[in-house]
């Protein structure tokens, strides 16, 4: 059995910034697994730029905002293995993993960091019906193999689905030579980024279907065409809106989810809404010394949020593994209300420092003009005017230290809600 | 290609890899010929995956007498060939008195069959064993016998072993003509002709055109589609054995069961098509599997569905299997209309048919070396903590995963490619090995299987495909005006 003080699950940028930020809290025994050949994770497919406007105030790709991270472990105490694979993680923080290099490796960590990131969902999982041909691949996969192998992986393409992934990879199979056909979207609004419909869709004259989805899938060996029609308010496919587009490629845009079978071997308390850990505003989850960040918790468009959060849990385990001491005591629940579709953190545990607290959260439908309100009980504690709210685009609200303080001394819950104005 | 053979059989799904094997126990020169680029790819790779106890066909049919003999014989051949296989039971329950009374009917049936150890277990047992039906269910029938199997593993592991013992496996070979000859058949296939001295018709939804090439064919197959869904692991402990409902008059209903991968399966529907490679799935077909459960469990797990699928039976009015040897051409076999409980049943109809042929040759010596083990096949997720770390320090590639959902090495991967009858597309080493089996349904793992077909087959990756010749993956390098291959 090998032993370091911090054993940090995965290499891509919430696993890099926990990493650096409880070696500077000043722990020198941290391990890193990374399951692919190189550090960086998503971000090294992700080419385009727009990554590190809040965390470096410039505009970077995303090998270049990973490049940041890899570069600062220089010089540091941080071991890292690539090419490793972690097969279980028990509550006593046992780590097994494997390699082709060391094998089998049986590792007992003071302190565990999860930042495995996510997965797309998959065609299974929106359950399209007819053929199974070739052609139909997860966003993430094509810009993969577009990015990374050098390949094209067809010509013409029907993109499903608006989130982020495929916006971007709409205009890249464009930028390529590739015919995008349309973006079709189930929901009457994006689960994209603003940004990301104006220059990778409006900007290539790419159609952007709302209300729409895929009914058929045809093609025997290699995709020929998909049906799309229009769906009510019930999101089923109206009768009479059916049109055949052909194309020999789908790609599919139609969300993630955090990936969390390790955790769940370990025991750690699920969010059923965010697919992650129940993590209070260290990022301790429910397994005392055990954090978790990044993609892992909850899915983020911005990776500056994820280096924030995750430079919040390096900080926190260094705290722990100093003292010893977790943080999973409840002082306050926090509560997603209505017009909120989840917030992180779930739980405020004490003793807690006298420090704002940052909460992310995603609202539940698209709102031009709202309140958002923070209430302690019946009390509401304090609200802000918020405009042009979506649910592709997380947000955040910072909560003053005394407001805790006084939601923790009455009610014991904080719920946030967003009122919609006309 | 103007090769002579003793045997020549015409289909590598359960049926013909089953007897393949079997008369690889005698000295004959056997070949199977398979339309396909790989063994088990038609409705082998798309049924329930239940091996049968045995109640459900009328005493005295082909049906019934083999799926009984078939049933017994699984434990010892998926032992021998390394097949998952767990005998898991099964039962058929009832929501009401009439269908108490159809119980009843089944569990006379099963006897006269010969179905061993069958009860009829109250509402309360019932419940206790399986939580998640409906608490209107009153009571069931028991048949401890019956199982779960991979069922393309199984037709893959025969095909291996029939190889091992020197059968010819020919794939991608559609049979286009057969004439007869003095002395056997002449088979045509786009790559040239085969003769043969006897012929075994396994060609599944195909096999009443493949008899026909050689006279009138004595029966019609009217495939009917069956469509699954499939459910990640997380749902994979919803049931523990096989769940029937009671049979209705449009057949034996929707069943409800764990996979030998750890998956919950529910399927099928029935439907029939005119087109016999109309394998798609239907919105309709999937409304209806909801439809058909909704008031009989508690509550299935459909978000946790991973993939959707179809197969189709081959179904003839007659409702029996047809095995023998077609009176107006001697030699030549017909092993057709093989539908459920064909999966059950392909064991004992191997043997049966190996027989049957030997017989009608006249005296023929056995093999003397037959192996009937397969050469040993890793799961590196099976091993214990000592193996895994033995195993990695013999050979480093199995400390490679690649599959991360299913835990399959790269060493497994390798493996799946160079075994005999070995994988060349994407879904072949799926179905040998699960890399891209899970939930992520090959996001992850599919560019890193491509690399690793595409270097151990020495082609470029632009030539690797997903499942058949036609189904390309990548178009070409980008960058590049001229598409490479394409």
């Amino acid at each position: 059995m090998k032993h370091w003080d911090l054993v940090v699950i995965g290499g891509g940028p919430a696993g890099l910034a926990a990493a650096i930020e409880a070696n500077e809290a000043g722990i020198s025994s941290i391990l890193i697994l990374e399951r692919d050949q190189e550090l960086g994770g998503i971000l090294q497919q992700c080419i385009h730029n727009g990554f590190g406007l809040h965390i470096f105030k410039e505009e970077l790709t995303g090998p270049e905002y990973a490049e940041r991270f890899i570069d600062a472990l220089k010089g540091r105490s941080i071991d890292v293995m690539l090419d490793t694979m972690v097969l279980s993680l028990t509550p006593e923080k046992q780590i097994t993993a494997v390699n082709t290099r060391e094998g089998l490796l049986q590792i007992q960590a003071g302190a565990v960091i999860l930042a495995m990131g996510c997965r797309e969902r998959t065609r299974g999982a929106v359950r399209i019906p007819g053929t199974r041909p070739a052609g139909i691949l997860t966003a993430g996969a094509a810009q993969r193999f577009v990015n990374m192998e050098g390949y094209m992986v067809g010509r013409e393409v029907v993109v499903l689905g608006s989130g982020d992934i495929g916006l971007i990879m709409a205009r890249r199979m464009t930028l390529e030579g590739a015919s995008v056909k349309a973006v079709v979207e189930l929901m009457p609004y994006s689960g994209g980024l603003t940004r990301n419909i104006v220059q990778c869709l409006d900007d290539f004259h790419i159609p952007l279907l709302l209300g729409h989805t895929i009914t058929q899938i045809e093609g025997k060996q290699r995709l020929e065409s998909v049906t799309i029609a229009q769906v009510d308010e019930e999101r089923r496919p109206v009768e009479g809106t059916q049109q055949r587009i052909s194309c020999d490629t789908l790609l599919l845009s139609v969300g993630l989810i955090p990936e969390n079978e390790l955790s769940q071997q370990a025991g750690i308390e699920l969010d059923s809404i965010t697919g992650g850990a129940v993590v209070n505003q260290t990022m301790e989850t429910s397994e005392p010394g055990i954090y978790a960040c990044g993609n892992v918790l909850h899915v983020h468009d911005l990776v500056d949020w994820v280096t924030e959060e995750s430079r919040r849990a390096g900080r926190y385990a260094a705290a722990y593994l100093k003292k010893r001491e977790s943080l999973v005591k409840t002082l306050l629940q926090m509560t997603p209300g209505p017009g909120i579709r989840y917030l992180v953190p779930q739980q405020v545990s004490c003793p807690h420092e006298e420090q704002d607290l940052k909460v992310y959260f995603r609202v539940a439908q698209p709102c031009a003009k709202g309140e958002l309100q923070v209430w302690s009980g019946e009390e509401v504690l304090m609200s802000r005017k918020k405009t042009h709210m979506t649910p592709g685009e997380m947000e955040w609200i910072q909560i003053p230290a005394d407001m805790l303080h006084q939601a923790a001394d009455t009610s014991r819950e904080i719920t946030l809600t967003l009122k919609s104005h006309p | 290609m103007n090769d002579s053979y003793d045997i020549a059989i015409i289909g590598a799904g359960i049926i013909g890899t089953a007897i393949a094997r079997e008369l690889s126990r005698y000295q004959l020169n056997t070949v199977l010929i398979e339309k396909e680029n790989d063994v088990a790819n038609g409705t082998t790779k798309a049924n329930s995956a239940i091996v049968h106890a045995g109640y459900d066909a009328a005493p005295g049919s082909l049906k019934a007498r083999f799926n009984v003999m078939g049933n017994r014989m699984y434990e010892a051949l998926c032992q021998d060939l390394q097949v998952p296989f767990q005998r898991v039971g099964s039962l058929v329950v009832a929501y009401d008195e009439t269908e108490m009374k159809t119980l009843e009917g089944l569990y006379q049936r099963g006897n006269a069959n010969g179905v061993p150890q069958l009860t009829i277990i109250d509402g309360k047992t019932l419940l206790a064993w399986e939580p998640h039906l409906s608490p209107r269910a009153v009571g069931a029938l028991h048949a401890p016998t019956a199982g779960i199997v991979g069922p393309w593993e199984l037709a893959i592991a025969l095909a291996e072993n029939a190889v091992e013992n020197g059968v010819h496996v020919l794939l991608q070979r559609p049979v286009t003509d057969i004439k007869k000859l003095n002395k056997g058949y002449l088979l045509t296939t786009p790559e040239g002709t085969l003769s043969a001295r006897m012929v075994i018709n396994a060609a599944g939804v195909e096999a009443d055109r493949v008899c026909a090439m050689v006279a009138a064919p004595p029966f019609t197959i009217t495939p009917s589609r069956g469509e699954y869904q499939l459910f990640d692991k997380a749902a994979g402990n919803y049931v523990n054995r096989v769940i029937f409902q009671c049979p209705t008059p449009q057949g034996k209903n929707v069943v409800v069961l764990p996979t030998v991968h750890g998956n919950l399966l529910v399927g099928p529907t029935a439907a029939f098509v005119d087109d016999r490679t109309g394998v798609e799935t239907t919105g309709e077909g999937l409304a209806e599997l909801e439809e058909r459960t909704r008031d009989r469990f508690v509550k299935l797990p459909w978000h946790q569905v991973i993939t959707s699928f179809s197969g189709l039976r081959a179904k003839t009015p007659a409702n029996d299997f047809i095995i023998g040897e077609l009176s107006q051409a001697p030699g030549f076999f017909n092993v057709a209309a093989i539908d459920s409980p064909g999966l059950t049943a392909a064991p004992a109809i191997g043997e049966y048919v190996a027989t049957l042929v030997t017989k009608s040759w006249g005296t023929v010596p056995v093999r003397e070396d037959f192996q009937p083990k397969r050469r040993a096949v890793v799961h590196f997720d099976q091993l214990s903590t000592e193996e895994k770390a033995d195993l990695v320090r013999q050979a480093p590639s199995y400390g490679r995963i690649i599959c991360r959902c299913e835990t399959i090495t790269e060493g497994e991967i390798v493996d799946a490619i160079h075994r005999p009858v070995g994988a060349v597309s994407l879904d072949g080493v799926k179905r040998r090995v699960r890399a891209g089996g899970g939930r992520c349904q090959g996001g992850f793992c599919g560019p890193r299987v491509m690399e690793i077909i595409a270097r151990e087959k020495k082609i470029p990756l632009t030539a690797v495909v997903k499942d058949g010749p036609e189904s390309w993956i990548l178009s070409g390098q980008t960058k590049s005006r001229k598409e490479e291959g394409r």
